[in-house]
C-alpha cells in the first residue's frame, strides 16, 4: 500500500521565489497604461549614483529592513545573504549585503536598486524602480515598479546603516 | 556518490564578477544532473520506494483507466495497444514528437488526450485533471530508467529553436530568464530552494508543495509566475516548444516518472 501524501512542514520549508502563489490572480491589479515611462528621469543619474531622494525625503531604515527581509516584497534574501540572524534560508546568488553601507554611499546604493542595468547590462539583479526593457510582465505587475519611490528610499536608508563588516573577517578597527 | 553541494568560495566570486554568459541557451550544463540528486536523502528514498511514493497512487489509477472501456463503446486503451508494459515501453522518452495530423509538435499528454477524443469518442480532459495526469504517469512509468531520447525529426527544429530562445529570454517584472537560474546558477540557493538544472525527467510528478501530482506545464507556469511573467495559456505551443528544448537539453538522463520533488 502506498503511503498517504506527505504533508506540511517539509513543503513549507522550501517555499522560494518560485513558490509565491497566485500573483496573477489579484483582481483589479494595476494595469499597463496607468504609469508609463521610466519613473526616474535619466538626468537624475550622475556618474554611478542618483544623488537626490526619489521622494524628496529621507527613508525610514526600520521600514526598509522589513522590506528587505520580506520575501514577497523586497525579495532580496532570495538572492542575497545579510545580517538577518532571524531569517533562515538566505540566498547565495549575489554578494552578501553585510557592510554594504560602508562600501557604497547612499546615492550609489540608490542607483543600484533603481536600475542596476545602467552599470551592468548583464546584471541579474532586478531593476526595482524601472518600467523599461521588460518583457511579458505578468498582468498583476504591469505598469508599476517592483517597489515604489517611498519603499526605495526606506531600503536605501536601511542599507546605509549596514556598516559592520562580516563577523568572520571582523577587524577590531572600523573601516 | 559525492554531491555537488560545495561551491568553492573563490569560484563563486569569480562567477559573480564575470556575470552570465551571453546567449545563455548554449550554456546548458554539460554534466547533466537530475533534480533528484539535489534532494534530501529522505525524499530520494521516498521516490525510490514505490510503496512510499505517493505518485504511485496516480499510476494505479492510470492503470485502471488504461484497461477500462469508455462509455462510448469504443475500445479501451488496452484494446488498441495491448499491455502498456509492452506497447508503451520507451514512448515517453521520445516526446514531444511530431504530430502528422495537426502538423505540429505534440507532447505526451496531448497525444493521450488526442487518442481519447478521436479513437474513444471522449470529451477533452481538462489540463491538470486527475485522469489525464494518471494516464500520463502510467504511460511514462513504462519508460522509467530509459534515457530521454528526443526525436531527431527535422520538422521539430523550428519549435526546438523557439524553445531554446524562450529559455534564454528575460521575462517578467524581475527580468530573469530560465537560463539565468538553470544554466548559470543551478546548485545555488534561491532562498530556501536549491536551484536544479531544470530537467523534465520526472513528470508528471508528486510535489510536496503542491500536495499533488502535477504536469511539466504546471512546473513551467510556476517558474514563470515566480519571474512575475505572464504565464502562457494552458496548452499553448510555447510550452510544447519549451518542453522540446528541455528534452533535448536533458538527454540522455533517465526518465524518473513518477518523481518526487520538494
Ligand atoms: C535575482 C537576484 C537578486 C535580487 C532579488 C536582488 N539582488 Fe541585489 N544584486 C544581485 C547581484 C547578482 C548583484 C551583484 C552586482 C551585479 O550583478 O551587478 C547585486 C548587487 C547588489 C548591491 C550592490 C552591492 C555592492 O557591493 O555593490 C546592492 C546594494 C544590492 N544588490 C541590494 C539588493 C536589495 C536591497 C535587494 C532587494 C530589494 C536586492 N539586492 C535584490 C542580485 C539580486
Ligand atoms: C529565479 C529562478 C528561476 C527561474 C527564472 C526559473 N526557474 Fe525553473 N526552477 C527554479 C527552482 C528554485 C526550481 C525548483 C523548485 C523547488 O524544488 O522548490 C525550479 C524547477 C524547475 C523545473 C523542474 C526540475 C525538476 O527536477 O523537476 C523545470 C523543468 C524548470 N524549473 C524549468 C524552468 C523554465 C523552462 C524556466 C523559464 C520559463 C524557469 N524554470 C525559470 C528556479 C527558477
Amino acid at each position: 500500500m502506498p503511503a498517504g501524501p506527505v504533508s506540511g512542514p517539509v513543503a513549507s520549508l522550501v517555499a522560494g521565489l518560485v513558490a509565491i502563489p497566485l500573483v496573477t490572480s489579484i483582481p483589479g491589479a494595476a494595469r499597463a497604461g496607468e504609469a508609463v515611462g521610466p519613473p526616474v528621469r535619466p538626468d537624475a543619474i550622475v556618474g554611478d549614483a542618483i544623488p537626490e531622494s526619489l521622494t524628496g525625503h529621507p527613508g525610514d531604515p526600520a521600514r526598509g529592513r522589513r522590506i528587505v527581509a520580506d520575501r514577497t516584497r523586497g525579495l532580496c534574501l532570495l538572492c542575497h545573504a545579510g545580517p538577518f540572524p532571524e531569517e533562515r534560508f538566505q540566498g547565495n546568488l549575489a554578494p552578501d549585503l553585510t557592510g554594504v553601507g560602508a562600501r557604497r554611499s547612499a546615492e550609489a546604493l540608490r542607483l543600484r536598486l533603481v536600475d542596476g542595468r545602467v552599470l551592468n547590462p548583464d546584471t541579474i539583479m532586478p531593476s526595482y524602480y524601472s518600467l523599461t526593457n521588460l518583457d511579458r510582465v505578468g498582468r498583476a505587475w504591469q505598469g508599476r515598479p517592483i517597489l515604489d519611490a517611498g519603499e526605495i528610499e526606506d531600503v536605501v536608508a536601511f542599507l546605509a546603516t549596514l556598516r559592520e563588516p562580516a563577523t568572520e573577517a571582523k577587524p577590531k578597527e572600523s573601516p | 556518490m559525492p554531491r555537488r553541494s560545495t561551491v568553492k568560495p573563490l569560484a563563486l566570486v569569480a562567477c559573480l564578477l564575470c556575470g552570465p554568459p551571453a546567449g545563455a541557451g548554449d550554456g546548458a550544463p554539460v554534466d547533466r544532473r537530475s533534480g533528484f540528486d539535489q534532494m534530501s536523502p529522505e525524499l530520494r528514498a521516498m521516490q525510490r520506494d514505490d510503496t512510499a511514493n505517493p505518485g504511485m497512487l496516480a499510476v494505479a489509477d492510470g492503470a485502471e483507466l488504461w484497461g477500462r472501456p469508455p462509455a462510448s463503446g469504443k475500445p479501451s486503451c488496452a484494446g488498441c495497444h495491448g499491455t502498456a508494459e509492452a506497447g508503451m515501453r520507451g514512448v515517453a522518452a521520445r516526446y514531444p514528437a511530431w504530430d502528422e495530423r495537426t502538423h505540429r509538435p505534440i507532447d505526451l499528454q496531448g497525444r493521450i488526450d488526442q487518442c481519447r477524443r478521436e479513437r474513444q469518442g471522449g470529451e477533452p480532459l481538462p489540463h491538470e485533471s486527475p485522469d489525464i495526469l494518471a494516464l500520463t504517469a502510467f504511460v511514462s512509468l513504462q519508460s522509467r530508467g530509459l534515457p530521454i531520447a528526443p526525436p531527431g525529426d527535422t520538422r521539430l527544429e523550428p519549435a526546438r529553436a523557439a524553445g531554446r530562445a524562450l529559455f534564454a529570454r528575460r521575462m517578467g517584472q524581475l527580468g530573469l530568464s530560465c537560463a539565468i537560474c538553470h544554466d548559470d546558477h543551478w546548485g545555488r540557493r534561491l532562498g530556501s530552494a536549491t536551484i536544479p538544472q531544470g530537467h523534465p525527467t520526472g513528470y508528471p510528478l508528486y510535489r510536496l508543495e503542491w500536495q499533488a501530482l502535477g504536469s511539466l506545464q504546471r512546473r513551467l507556469r510556476n517558474c514563470l509566475t515566480g519571474m512575475r511573467a505572464e504565464p502562457f495559456p494552458d496548452g499553448a505551443p510555447d510550452y510544447t516548444a519549451l518542453e522540446l528544448y528541455l528534452a533535448t537539453r536533458a538527454a540522455p538522463l533517465p526518465v524518473e516518472t513518477p518523481a518526487i520533488r520538494p
